[in-house]
């Protein structure tokens, strides 16, 4: 049976002016999809997705990503609970996970720099950077707003205003590997046919 | 107001479960070269959107509230935003590709398309 419990009209209030937010930041990895797919052709002669990509490295990225997601819903469940030892300690998981990920991310765009293929070499790769780097910095924005929660969480403990942000965080969270599923797709997996 | 319930452990695990079995799918399907071309495109993109979904109502809950449908709303109107940016993007590079020609490229196009 599910437990019907209201939100506070605040709460309400907010989380959705947040899921509002989301959805423009879904309009801005649009256009940049956008622009991926018009450029994904240009690579003045150079490498194109085929020679460049790695899969099984971006699958073990992606599992990451997602187990990442799962925790991070795995905290709000502790949050409901009020249990804020369970919070912090999901709370750190995800952050690993999360961290691996930039991390795998980080060694693949620097690899690629190295090798002569920056974002200056073909539109391609200009596009590329844009597209991945941008769900990138998404990505540490939402590490380093992590951390900050986790240090008002040992301050203030389960306070209502700290889990109005863990929801929105959790959201935040949850979003980002809603676009990675497209970015995985479109640009990694459509990239080696 | 929207009233949301809550979820439970097993509607994560169900979203998990069924998230990695999409994922590794789409991969499968890729690296052991199963499909190709248009079939393998078609085939990854709807895992994909399939996935979306899965993520849409088991991790952030997107099935759960009762009327009026808010969150909904504002979804499936950025979703017709970002159709026409996609899809209008895409119509108007491949219109201008056309349109826009080399002589060599012309040669190559009537070649391939005309039979000259």
């Amino acid at each position: 049976m599910i437990d019907q419990i209201k939100a506070t009209t605040d709460d309400t209030r907010v989380t959705f002016g947040f899921w509002v937010y989301l959805m423009t930041d879904a309009v801005l990895f649009a256009s940049l999809f956008a622009t991926y797919a018009v450029l994904k052709g240009n690579t003045f002669g150079g490498p194109g997705g085929g020679e460049l990509f790695d899969l099984p490295f971006v699958l073990v990225e992606t599992l990451l990503l997602l187990t990442s997601s799962f925790t991070a819903g795995l905290m709000m469940l502790a949050v409901h609970a009020r249990r804020k030892t369970q919070v912090l300690a999901w709370l750190t998981v995800t952050f690993i996970l999360g961290l691996s990920f930039l991390a795998m991310e980080l060694s693949e765009f620097t690899q690629l720099v190295n090798e002569g293929n920056s974002w200056s070499r073909s539109g391609f790769l200009s596009a590329f950077f844009t597209l991945v780097g941008t769900h990138g910095l998404h990505i540490l924005s939402g590490l380093i707003w992590l951390v900050v929660l986790m240090t008002q969480i040992m301050r203030q403990g389960l306070a209502d205003s700290v889990i109005r942000r863990l929801t929105l965080f959790s959201m935040f969270w949850h979003f980002l590997d809603v676009i990675w599923i497209f970015i995985f797709t479109i640009v990694y997996l459509m990239g080696v046919l | 107001m929207s009233v949301i319930p809550r979820s439970s452990l097993v509607t994560y695990v169900i979203g998990f479960v069924l998230s990695l079995l999409l994922t590794i799918s789409a991969f499968m399907l890729i690296m052991n070269h199963t499909l190709s071309g248009n079939e393998a495109i078609i085939a990854i993109v709807g895992l994909a959107v399939v996935q979306l979904f899965v993520q849409l109502f088991f991790f952030l809950h997107l099935g759960r509230e009762s009327k009026p449908y808010w969150n909904l709303s504002v979804l499936l109107f950025a979703a017709g935003v970002i159709a026409v940016i996609i899809g209008g993007s895409l119509w108007i590079m491949r219109n201008l590709d056309y349109n826009m020609m080399t002589p060599e490229e012309t040669k190559v196009y009537m070649h391939n398309h005309e039979g000259l």
